[in-house]
C-alpha cells in the first residue's frame, strides 16, 4: 500500500512526472510554478528519470521545444503560471491544433498589472479558447490525481489534444498537505507506455508539420478540435472511473455536493471548493437547503452534467476567480449557457472574488447563499471589492 | 564533391513550391541540404520559404518538415533535438538523424534572435541557416534589422526627405560568433561549393552551427530574376557580403572573399551593387548620393575589421 506523505502541491506534481518518467520536459520558471521545476531538475541531476530536461530561455521558447519535442515523438511535460502563460499564448493555439498532448501545470496566479504574484484563475481563462483541455485540483491529492489521469486524457487517441492540469498559486501550489502518492509501478502502469502519432523523428515517413491551411482548408482542421473535445469528455469519464477503481478516489468531470433535495447550489473551481462544501454543511445544520458543485474539468466543458445538477434548482451563484470587464466571468457565461437548456432554468448569478490572491472567507459565501436565497445581488457581483 | 555527384543526391526539397522565379531562398535549402546524405528533420519559421513550401494539403518537402511560428525555429528544432537524444539515450530509436533549421532576415535578426541565441547557448546539436534577404518579403518588403542603410522598403520608404533606411544592419554573424558558437559562417548561393562545403561543416558539427547567406529577392530588391546568382556575386565581389568562416575560434576568409584580401581578385565598388537593385535607385543620383558614400565606407570599415580578425 502506498504511504500517506506530506509535501507541497508543486512538489506533488514533479513527484507525479517522476513517476510517469517524460522523455522531455522543458520549462522556465515563474512563481508559484517554480518549485515544480526545480524540484524535477533534481530529479533529472540524480539520475532517477530518463528526461531530456531542458532550461528554455522563456516561457515561449519552453512550449516551442515541448511542441518540437511532441511532434517528433515523445512525451512531454512542462509548467508556467501567470504572465508565463500569457507568453505562451501564440504557441497555446499552435499546439492544440497541432495535436500534441503535452501535459502542464498550470499554478494559477494572477495577470499583471500590477504585477501580483498570488492566486486567481485568470492566466488559465486566457487560454480558455485555445484547444487545451483544462483540468482542475481542489488540494495537493487532486493535482496529483489529475495529472496522471491528465497524460491519459490527453493521449487517448481519440482525443490528442495538450492538457493543462490546473492547481491555484500558494493555496495548492506551497501548502503542506497529506497526500498518498500511487506506488511508482502503479502509477507508471496506469499511466502506460507513450504511442506516438507519425512521429518527425521517423525519417523513412516523412511528416510535414504545421503548413499554412489557406481558407478552403483551415475551418476543417479546427473543426477537428471541436470533435477531440467532445471525444475528451467520454474518455476523461472513464479514466476518472479507472482511477477510481484503483485508488479508491472517485472523480466525476462535475461533483455535486448534498445537491439532491438542494433549491440553492453555489459553482466553483479549484481550492474554493472545498470552503464551498464546508458554508454549505454549516447552512445545512441552520436547515437552509443549499449544495455545492465543484466543476473539475473546466475545457471541455460538461454541459449536459451540469444540466442534471441544475435542473429544478431556484437559484445559482457562480463563483469566478477570474473577470470579464465589461461582461460575466468565463465560468459563469458556461453554467448560464447550459442552464439556457432548462425549461425553466434557475435565477443564476456571477460572483468575481479572490482576485490577485484576495482571501475568500467562509462568511463571505454565507452571505453569497443569503443573498441568492433572498433573491437579492445584481446580475455580476464583485465579492468584497471596495468599490 | 563535384557536381556530377550532386545531381545524384536525394531531391529533398522538391518542385511544386510556389516561390518566385529567381528566389533564391530554395537555391539555398537545395544547397544546404545536398551537403549530407544522412537523415535530416527540417524545421522552418515562418516566412516566403515556409509558406510557399507547404500550401495544405500539399507539401514540396521530401524529408520531415516543422513549421509552428515565425520567432521559435530555433526553439522547435531544440525540441526535435531534445526528443531525440532522449529517445536514443532510452534505446527507443536507432540511426543518426541531423537537424536543420531555416528562417528569414526577420525570423533570425529581429523577432527570433532570442530564441537562437538560447539554442546556442544550450549547446544543441542543428545547422541554422539564415537566408538574408535584408527585409521581410512575406509581408511586403517592410524594414528588418538586416536591411541595408538606404535601401527603399515599404516601412522605410525612400521619400523627398528621408533617403530609406537610416541605419547600417546589425552584424548578426558576429553576434552569433560571441556565443562562442563551435562554427559560424557567412556564405552565397553563387558559391555553391563554398556553402555546401560550409553547410556539411555546420552538419557534421557537435553542437550548434549557424551559416548567414545572402538571398536576393528579385520582388523586394528591384532586379529582373534572372540576376539573382550575378546579384550574390557581386555582394561578395564589392565586400558588401564577405565569404568566412569561424571555427574553433578561428576566423578565415574564403572563396573570393579570400581572393580579394589575398589581392588576387579586384574588390568592386559598392556602387556597381547598389546601382544593379531598384530598392537602392534613389541613391545613385541627386540628393542621396552621400549615403551611396557612407555605405562605401561603412563596407570598407566591415571589411578592415574582418581581414584583422582573420589575420590577414
Ligand atoms: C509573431 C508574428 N509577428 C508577425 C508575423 C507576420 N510575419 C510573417 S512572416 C514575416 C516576415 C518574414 O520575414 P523574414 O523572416 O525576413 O522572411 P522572408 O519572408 O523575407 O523570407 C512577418 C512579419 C507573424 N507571422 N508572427
Ligand atoms: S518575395 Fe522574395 S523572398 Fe519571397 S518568394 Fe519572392 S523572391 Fe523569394
Ligand atoms: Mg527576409
Amino acid at each position: 500500500m502506498s504511504k500517506p506523505i506530506a509535501v507541497n502541491g508543486d512538489t506533488a506534481i514533479a513527484m507525479a512526472w517522476k513517476q510517469i518518467n517524460p522523455d522531455v520536459v522543458a520549462a522556465y520558471p515563474i512563481t508559484p510554478q517554480t518549485i515544480i521545476v526545480e524540484a524535477y531538475s533534481d530529479y533529472v541531476a540524480d539520475g532517477l528519470v530518463d528526461t531530456e530536461y531542458i532550461c528554455a530561455e522563456s516561457e515561449h521558447s519552453a512550449l516551442s521545444i515541448c511542441v518540437g519535442s511532441s511532434a517528433a515523438g515523445a512525451r512531454v511535460a512542462t509548467a508556467t503560471a501567470s504572465a508565463g502563460l500569457a507568453f505562451m499564448w501564440e504557441m497555446l493555439y499552435v499546439s492544440a491544433s497541432m495535436r500534441t498532448p503535452i501535459v502542464m501545470a498550470v499554478a494559477n496566479r494572477t495577470l499583471s498589472g500590477p504585477i501580483n504574484i498570488h492566486c486567481d484563475h485568470s492566466d488559465a481563462m486566457g487560454a480558455r479558447d485555445s484547444g487545451w483541455l483544462q483540468i482542475f485540483g481542489e488540494n495537493v491529492q487532486e493535482a496529483y490525481d489529475n495529472t496522471l489521469m491528465a497524460f491519459r486524457i490527453a493521449e487517448n487517441m481519440k482525443v490528442r489534444l495538450p492538457i493543462m492540469t490546473c492547481l491555484d498559486g500558494f493555496i495548492i501550489t506551497h501548502a503542506l498537505e497529506r497526500f498518498e502518492p500511487l506506488e511508482d509501478e502503479k502509477a507508471k502502469a496506469f499511466v502506460g507506455p507513450y504511442q506516438p502519432v507519425r512521429p518527425l523523428l521517423d525519417v523513412k515517413s516523412p511528416t510535414t508539420y504545421g503548413p499554412i491551411a489557406m481558407p478552403e482548408y483551415y475551418y476543417e482542421i479546427k473543426y477537428q478540435l471541436v470533435t477531440a473535445m467532445a471525444n475528451a469528455m467520454d474518455v476523461a469519464r472513464q479514466v476518472m472511473a479507472e482511477y477510481g477503481e484503483l485508488t479508491g478516489r472517485r472523480y466525476d468531470l462535475v461533483e455535486g455536493y448534498r445537491t439532491e433535495d438542494a433549491e440553492y447550489l453555489m459553482v466553483a473551481m479549484g481550492s474554493t471548493a472545498g470552503t464551498v462544501r464546508f458554508v454549505v454543511d454549516q447552512l445545512r445544520a441552520e436547515g437552509k437547503k443549499v449544495g455545492a458543485v465543484k466543476v473539475r474539468l473546466f475545457r471541455p466543458f460538461p454541459t449536459e452534467d451540469l444540466v442534471a445538477l441544475l435542473r429544478g434548482k431556484k437559484a445559482v451563484a457562480v463563483l469566478d476567480r477570474a473577470m470579464s470587464p465589461g461582461t460575466g466571468a468565463p465560468l459563469y457565461m458556461d453554467v448560464v449557457e447550459a442552464a439556457s437548456q432548462i425549461g425553466s432554468p434557475p435565477r443564476i448569478s456571477n460572483y468575481i472574488y479572490g482576485l490577485g490572491g484576495r482571501d475568500i472567507m467562509p462568511e463571505q459565501l454565507s452571505s453569497v447563499f443569503g443573498e441568492i436565497i433572498e433573491g437579492r445581488g445584481e446580475r455580476v457581483n464583485y465579492l468584497g471589492v471596495r468599490k | 564533391m563535384n557536381l556530377r555527384e550532386l545531381t545524384h543526391t536525394e531531391e529533398r526539397l522538391c518542385e511544386g513550391h510556389r516561390l518566385c522565379a529567381g528566389c533564391a531562398e530554395p537555391i539555398i535549402a537545395r544547397q544546404v541540404l545536398m551537403a549530407t546524405d544522412k537523415p535530416v528533420v527540417v524545421a522552418n519559421a515562418t516566412g516566403c520559404f515556409e509558406v510557399s513550401t507547404t500550401i495544405y494539403p500539399f507539401t514540396a518537402w521530401n524529408v520531415p518538415w516543422i513549421h509552428t511560428a515565425f520567432e521559435n525555429a530555433p526553439a522547435t528544432i531544440s525540441g526535435v533535438e531534445a526528443a531525440y537524444n532522449s529517445l536514443k539515450r532510452q534505446g527507443k530509436l536507432e540511426g543518426e538523424i541531423k537537424f536543420v533549421a531555416f528562417g528569414g532576415d526577420g525570423a533570425t535578426y529581429d523577432i527570433g534572435l532570442q530564441s537562437l541565441s538560447g539554442a546556442i547557448e544550450r549547446g544543441h546539436d542543428f545547422l541554422y541557416v539564415c537566408f538574408n534577404n535584408e527585409a521581410y518579403m512575406n509581408t511586403g518588403i517592410q524594414r528588418s534589422g538586416a536591411t541595408q542603410k538606404g535601401a527603399s522598403t515599404t516601412t522605410c520608404p525612400a521619400g523627398s526627405c528621408i533617403p530609406g533606411k537610416r541605419e547600417f544592419p546589425k552584424d548578426l554573424t558576429r553576434i552569433i560568433i560571441a556565443h562562442d558558437i563551435p562554427y559560424a559562417a557567412q556564405a552565397s548561393p553563387h558559391n555553391w561549393k563554398d556553402l555546401i562545403e560550409k553547410s556539411r561543416k555546420g552538419i557534421e558539427t557537435h553542437g550548434p552551427a549557424f551559416i548567414n547567406v545572402v538571398s536576393p529577392c528579385p520582388r523586394g530588391w528591384r532586379h529582373d530574376s534572372s540576376q539573382t546568382i550575378a546579384i550574390s556575386k557581386l555582394a561578395v565581389e564589392t565586400c558588401v557580403w564577405p565569404l568566412y568562416e569561424y571555427e574553433n575560434g578561428e576566423w578565415r576568409l574564403t572563396g573570393e572573399s579570400l581572393r580579394i584580401a589575398e589581392g588576387s581578385k579586384e574588390k568592386r565598388p559598392v556602387s556597381e551593387w547598389l546601382s544593379s537593385q531598384g530598392r537602392f535607385k534613389h541613391l545613385t543620383k541627386g540628393k542621396f548620393t552621400s549615403v551611396a558614400d557612407e555605405i562605401q565606407a561603412n563596407v570598407d570599415k566591415k571589411w578592415g575589421e574582418l581581414l584583422k580578425l582573420s589575420k590577414m
